[in-house]
């Protein structure tokens, strides 16, 4: 295996005042990788990109880039460069200027300045806009000056804080496919942080996911959706129904549990089960059908429709099962009667066992 | 029960009614009609109240005036050099002020803009004193010009950047401070940053704050009054004892000077105070 591009270590950062933002963090991100940091807001991801960017400090721990510990590196030092949440294009200079900018500074010569200027306007498709200022400019332009000023630097890394978050859905949905593009197309290794979790799994090749200031799991878009080591990952990735569950036996792999909503019935799992567990079932793996579904090995319970949500591709159904809802999505296949479940209506609500999930904590 | 408008005529158009056109020429009459009539009658071509024929004499005669030119240089020298030192005082008070905390911060915050309130016979006396006490008035009497005038000097940098003070500190409270951070991050070193960044966004306050201490000094007469001697006599002190001694449309004429230089001050520092426009 090569070397990490970025190894954070034991990183934590407390504010004064007591605030724990970061809480003992290890990473290790590979080069060429799409990572994203995703969490809640207030889950300290912008605090961790901002202390790899240098702008601020751990108060322990070690952050490791391209082999060099970073401690006594100031920001401007530093072989990583950032797209800032408001961008922060500068708002006196053209747009020839900002991305410019970073070279002038570090004293490169005027012409290859200029060279590497039109080769990065060009990467953002800017080119024809060179000569404008930022106010006369949207904002998904603004972004990609930003993100031109960031790439000009060929830096190790760059870091990505909230870049979506100001655009509207479908300069979004655009954007998105561009970042994946510009990613493959440099072959540098990004760090983005966001809230939102489409876009994390969307874009990332990895993705940590925290909590509280603590890292809750760090995995591939597939596995946080299909493996999530904990309630909380289970619970922020996606829509997830948790059955609460005692366990009654457990041999080798395969557990035997009993819960109110849906009975009795055994389910594989590698984790070592305590007297109670959680059972994580997504609502597109729960089926619904009007007469008994037929199979051995499926977990089945008679459930009455309580709400139907139509968000046209499918529909969200809600259906209460003793008091309790389990969420179910039906796929609207079909133009004449679309999902064809109404409220009030009994149906059977039916899941494989291997679809569903046995966490512990 | 309902008013009758006119068509085109709403109900707040109060700009229409007649009276209210009224009001507003007599507001406008009152404010400049002595600024009009002294500058109508520095060319006047003698010194009575009537109006005689129009002649530039009254100009050319202020204009070959030692006192008076004497004055005006130095009311010049001393608004320059006072703006330049107030003006860079200012700006480092907004900037410490706006990017650091430290205790007492906000008493110290009041008390850089308290000489804006103090009332300027208070810090005409107190200044006097100040000088009278450390030997400073006797001293400087003796100096080759200008620093003669360096007690004035200082007396119009204490009052005037505080002023720039304010007028910076309020502009640095728009300052996305993501910008900063982008051009370190960027490569910049601190100094880098502030002069390629925040410079050129301070520039427009400094610009106008400058301006405003420049006027503020050119035409203060009370702080000037008690901090000046016999040899260092500015332009509107010099006036005063003119007036004194009686009509003269030199006065007349040298006071137009005086008003065209802070107007033409001001409407630049109004320009540059106005927000850029986009899409030129």
């Amino acid at each position: 295996m090569t070397e990490p591009i970025i190894s954070i270590r034991n990183v934590s950062k407390r504010f004064a005042g007591g605030v724990t933002a970061v809480d003992n963090v290890s990473i290790d991100i590979e080069q060429n990788e799409f990572f994203a940091l995703l969490g809640p807001s207030g889950c300290g991801k912008t605090t961790l990109l901002r202390m790899i960017s240098g702008l601020e400090t751990p108060t322990e721990g070690q952050i490791i880039i391209g082999g060099q510990d970073m401690a006594f590196t100031p920001p401007n030092l530093r072989p990583t460069n950032m797209v800032f949440q408001s961008y922060a294009v500068f708002p006196h200079m053209t747009v020839e200027q900002n991305v410019g900018y970073g070279l002038k500074v570090t004293g490169v010569a005027a012409d290859e300045t200029k060279r590497r200027v039109v080769e990065a306007l060009e990467m953002v498709k800017l080119s024809h806009l060179a000569a404008r200022k930022p106010d006369q400019m949207s904002g998904g332009q603004r972004q990609r000056v930003a993100l031109a000023r960031a790439l000009v630097k060929r830096p190790k890394v760059l870091l990505l804080d909230e870049p979506l978050s100001a655009l509207d859905a479908k300069l979004r949905d655009d954007m998105r496919m561009e970042l994946t593009r510009l990613q493959e197309t440099v072959g540098i290794t990004f760090i983005i942080v966001t809230h939102d979790q489409d876009e994390a799994l969307s874009m990332a090749s990895r993705i940590a996911v925290m909590d509280k200031g603590a890292v809750a799991q760090i995995a591939t878009p597939a596995e946080l959706y299909e493996h999530p080591s904990n309630k909380f990952v289970a619970d922020f990735i996606g829509k997830v129904n948790l059955l609460d569950a005692s366990v009654i036996s457990q041999k080798g792999k395969t557990v035997t549990c009993n819960t109110k909503m849906v009975g009795k019935f055994a389910i594989d799992t590698d984790k070592t089960c305590g007297s109670t567990a959680t059972i994580a079932i997504r609502p597109e793996k729960l089926k619904l059908s009007t007469a008994e579904p037929k199979g051995a090995s499926l977990v089945k319970t008679k459930a009455m429709v309580r709400d139907v949500a139509y968000y046209g591709d499918t529909s969200h159904v809600i259906a209460d099962v003793g008091g309790h809802d389990l969420e179910i999505n039906v796929q609207n296949d079909s133009r004449t009667g679309g999902s064809g479940v109404e409220r009030g209506q009994k149906l059977w609500v039916s899941f494989n066992p291997h679809d569903a999930l046995v966490l512990t904590e | 029960m309902s008013v009758n408008l006119k068509p085109g005529q709403g109900p707040l158009d109060y700009a229409r009614r007649p009276w209210i056109i009224a009001l507003f020429a007599a507001v406008l009459l009152f404010l400049y009609a002595p600024i009009a009539s002294l500058i109508v009658f520095s060319f006047n071509v003698d010194k009575s109240g009537v109006w005689h024929g129009f002649t530039f004499m009254n100009y050319v005669k202020a204009w070959h005036n030692e006192q008076i030119f004497y004055a005006l240089s130095n009311s010049l020298t001393i608004a320059l050099i006072s703006t330049f030192f107030s003006t860079i005082l200012g700006a480092m008070t907004a900037l410490t002020l706006w990017r650091f905390k430290f205790p007492f911060k906000n008493a110290y915050e009041g008390f850089v803009a308290l000489p804006i309130v103090v009332p300027e016979i208070c810090m005409g006396i107190s200044l006097s004193m100040f000088f009278s006490y450390t030997g400073m008035m006797g001293a400087v009497r003796d100096w080759v010009w200008p620093l003669n005038l360096i007690n004035i000097i200082f007396a119009h940098i204490a009052f005037s950047f505080p002023f720039v003070a304010v007028v910076v500190r309020s502009r640095l409270v728009g300052f996305n401070r993501q910008l900063e951070e982008a051009s370190k991050d960027l490569g910049a070193t601190e100094l880098q940053t502030f002069m390629n960044v925040l410079v050129p966004f301070m520039a427009p306050a400094l610009v106008a704050s400058a301006l405003l201490a420049f006027t503020l000094s050119l035409d203060d007469f009370v702080i000037t009054l008690f901090t000046s001697g016999p040899g260092s006599v500015t332009f509107p002190v010099k006036i005063y004892g003119m007036v004194k001694r009686g009509v003269d449309m030199q006065i007349n004429a040298a006071s137009t000077v005086l008003i065209v230089i802070t107007l033409a001050a001001t409407l630049i520092a109004m320009k540059m105070q106005a927000p850029e426009k986009s899409g030129h």
